[in-house]
């Protein structure tokens, strides 16, 4: 077990090394310095920008100072929001993000099980066939959509929700529904037919014959059976809800990093797009660690190495 | 001939030669069905399928036929034809209609330059579909090539190769592949000047960036499928009977290995194309996608959202056809793995 918690802690330390040393030399191969679309400015002045930032270096010698220094958590400034660093951008927009993303992650999964299990417990039946067909058609609907068309329902037609900003709670309906439209959608297809799996297990009938209630086998042996795929989808939605929000944060205008990453791309702030790739990237790479482990202490049948 | 029940004796009447009623009875009737044939007929049979299947064909006749004898092209801006909405004319065309001139008519209205927008959604799809067919191909190459390649070698290259593969698939896909579309921007820019990458130009360099980025990152799930069917069927009971048989690499590899993956393969490549149709969308919606003045339906979409109050139907057209054609390809994908493989029927 510890073996194997240090095979995939070391993998996760040496993807986020992989991601990092791509950003920065990816960054350095787009022709064009960060200073390119400003406005002429002076040679002098230039030389003396370089030297600050240490772009007059090598690029080698640049990658080994930008990697120690996110080693130290400091991404370097931001180059277009002048006298800002890129780390207290990130600090201070990554919770908004991070809110969203949890609530998106907690109502796809209070959503998705229990329609998930409805659907199981009724299959064939009409509302089974109804559960489906609209799952089946969330997963085809790509966030943007789901943004602009519920934005125009909602907002524009009805004026039943705010479209701009995030104040109140009413603000965050949309956002949220639209962030956890797909993983709902994906949640209820996952949690059906793993609920079919274990409802036609052995041991079901067994718990049956001893006398155990519906109620209680249901949730002894079923649910907790069903719901380990579950946690294996928990990794990988950790990193739509914080991808998607590129999308929903930019529709929705709200202040938050996915936003601010796709601002930082139409602007070109290298400095902002490196540090967001680096820190996006690593915490993703945690949490599906994290997922692995826990999935792996849950149930010691699964061999994942 | 009486027969003495107690005696061994051999009934002669089992040895006459057989009539030609025995004869027929023993011919098989009905010919062996292939696996082919097998798996067409439960495609055939799947409704949902070939529902699916037939609004692909639609879409497809609708955006790679339709735009080459539309009378209006989707770059073409008309003055004084701006805004317009559904099934109107402009002031120009009304006075052509009026001269007894007949004008097509709009059915999507145009957008803010006075371009057709049916025809600009037309193209969208076709771009749209365009990056999911070529993708899909790119990833069928690179995934099965590199996957067979693991499982055939075995030993030390199969670890280090499905390492590069695990590495690959935890780095976080749409962070990455939004960087190197940035990325690649520029470079394919000025590749498209010289004179040999000049094709780079006509496809579009944001198209061949899309198109390496898949190259780049989305085969490695074809890679994982391929090594371990190849690795199953290497170690079946059959491929060793084959092998005792007589059979040379050429002949398994041929008969056995190819044909048991086709199915395999078949499925997971068209439910490629949705997904890699999904990511194109997202690139274009937030700007990164195909360039002015082709237009794809994530970009449409995303110049649509300013002005939805008043033209609501800009917006929605895009992302319906989109989501259409994501759900066809998702279902008819669906359908047939049910009929290639019916065990992974759930």
């Amino acid at each position: 077990m510890t073996r194997y918690i240090i095979k995939r802690l070391l993998m996760a330390i040496l993807t986020v090394f992989i991601v990092a040393t791509l950003t920065f030399f990816l960054m350095n191969a787009v022709p064009g310095g960060p200073y390119e679309a400003e406005k002429a400015i002076s040679p002098q002045a230039r030389a003396a920008l370089e030297a600050k930032f240490g772009l007059d270096q090598p690029l080698f010698k640049q990658y080994l100072t930008y990697m120690k220094n996110i080693l130290h958590g400091d991404f370097g400034p931001s180059l277009k929001q002048r006298g800002r660093e890129v780390i207290d951008i990130i600090m201070s927009k990554f919770p908004v993000s991070a809110k969203i993303g949890g609530i998106a992650v907690m109502v796809a999964m209070l959503v998705g099980i229990p329609v998930g299990c409805i659907a199981a417990l009724n299959r064939g039946k009409f509302s089974d066939s109804a559960i489906i067909v609209i799952a089946t058609i969330g997963i085809a609907v790509p966030s943007f959509v789901v943004c602009s068309l519920s934005m125009y329902f909602f907002g524009v037609k009805l004026k039943w929700l705010p479209t701009v900003g995030l104040t109140t709670w009413k603000h965050y309906i949309m956002p949220v529904f639209a962030l956890s439209f797909y993983p709902t959608a994906y949640i209820v297809r996952l949690m059906r037919s793993s609920m079919l799996d274990v409802l036609g297990q052995d041991y079901m009938r067994t718990a049956r014959a001893k006398g155990v209630s519906w109620f209680v086998s249901l949730f002894k042996h079923a649910l907790r059976n069903a719901i380990l795929p579950i946690i294996t989808y928990v990794g990988p939605m950790t990193a739509y809800t914080l991808t998607g929000s590129f999308i929903v944060e930019k529709v929705f205008t709200i202040p938050g990093l996915g936003g601010e990453f796709v601002s930082s791309i139409t602007n070109r702030d290298y400095m902002m797009i490196m540090g967001t790739t680096i820190f996006l990237a690593t915490l993703m790479v945690f949490i599906n660690f994290l997922v692995d482990v826990v999935y792996k202490i849950i149930d010691p049948r699964i061999n994942l190495s | 001939m009486k027969k003495n029940p107690l005696s061994l004796q051999l009934n002669t009447d089992d040895f006459l030669p057989a009539s030609e009623e025995e004869k027929q009875s023993l011919i098989i009737m009905r010919e062996s069905v292939s696996f082919w044939k097998d798996s067409m007929r439960r495609l055939l049979k799947n409704k949902v399928a070939m529902v699916s299947l037939f609004f692909i064909i639609l879409i497809m006749f609708f955006s790679f036929i339709v735009p080459s004898f539309y009378p209006y092209s989707y770059s073409q801006q008309q003055k004084g034809a701006e805004n317009l909405f559904p099934m109107t004319y402009s002031k120009a065309e009304m006075e052509r209609m009026e001269a007894g001139e007949k004008v097509f008519p709009h059915f999507l209205g145009t957008d803010k330059l006075g371009r057709d927008y049916a025809v600009r959604v037309m193209v969208g799809s076709r771009i749209s579909l365009t990056v999911g067919l070529v993708a899909a191909v790119i990833i069928l190459v690179i995934g099965s090539l590199y996957g067979s390649i693991a499982a055939f070698f075995g030993g030390w290259v199969d670890i280090i190769m499905m390492r590069i593969v695990d590495i690959i698939y935890t780095i976080p896909d749409v962070l990455l592949i939004v960087l190197l579309s940035f990325a690649l921007k520029e470079p394919l820019n000025k590749l498209s000047e010289r004179a040999s990458f000049r094709w780079i130009g006509v496809v579009g360099p944001n198209l061949v960036s899309i198109f390496i980025v898949f190259a780049l990152l989305y085969w490695v799930g074809m890679a994982r499928i391929v090594r371990s069917q190849v690795l199953v069927l290497r170690e079946s009971e059959y491929v060793t009977a084959a092998r005792a048989l007589g059979a040379g690499n050429g002949r398994i590899i041929r008969k056995h290995l190819l044909t048991n993956c086709i199915g395999t393969l078949i499925v997971t490549t068209t439910l490629q194309i949705p997904s890699s149709i999904f990511t194109e969308s997202y690139l274009s919606f937030l700007g990164l996608g195909v360039a002015v003045p082709l237009p794809s339906l994530g970009s449409l979409a995303s110049t649509a959202i300013n002005g939805m109050a008043t033209y609501p139907y800009l917006l929605i057209a895009p992302s319906v056809l989109i989501s259409l054609i994501i759900l066809s390809f998702n279902l008819f994908g669906d359908g047939l793995r049910d009929a290639f493989d019916p065990k992974m029927k759930k």
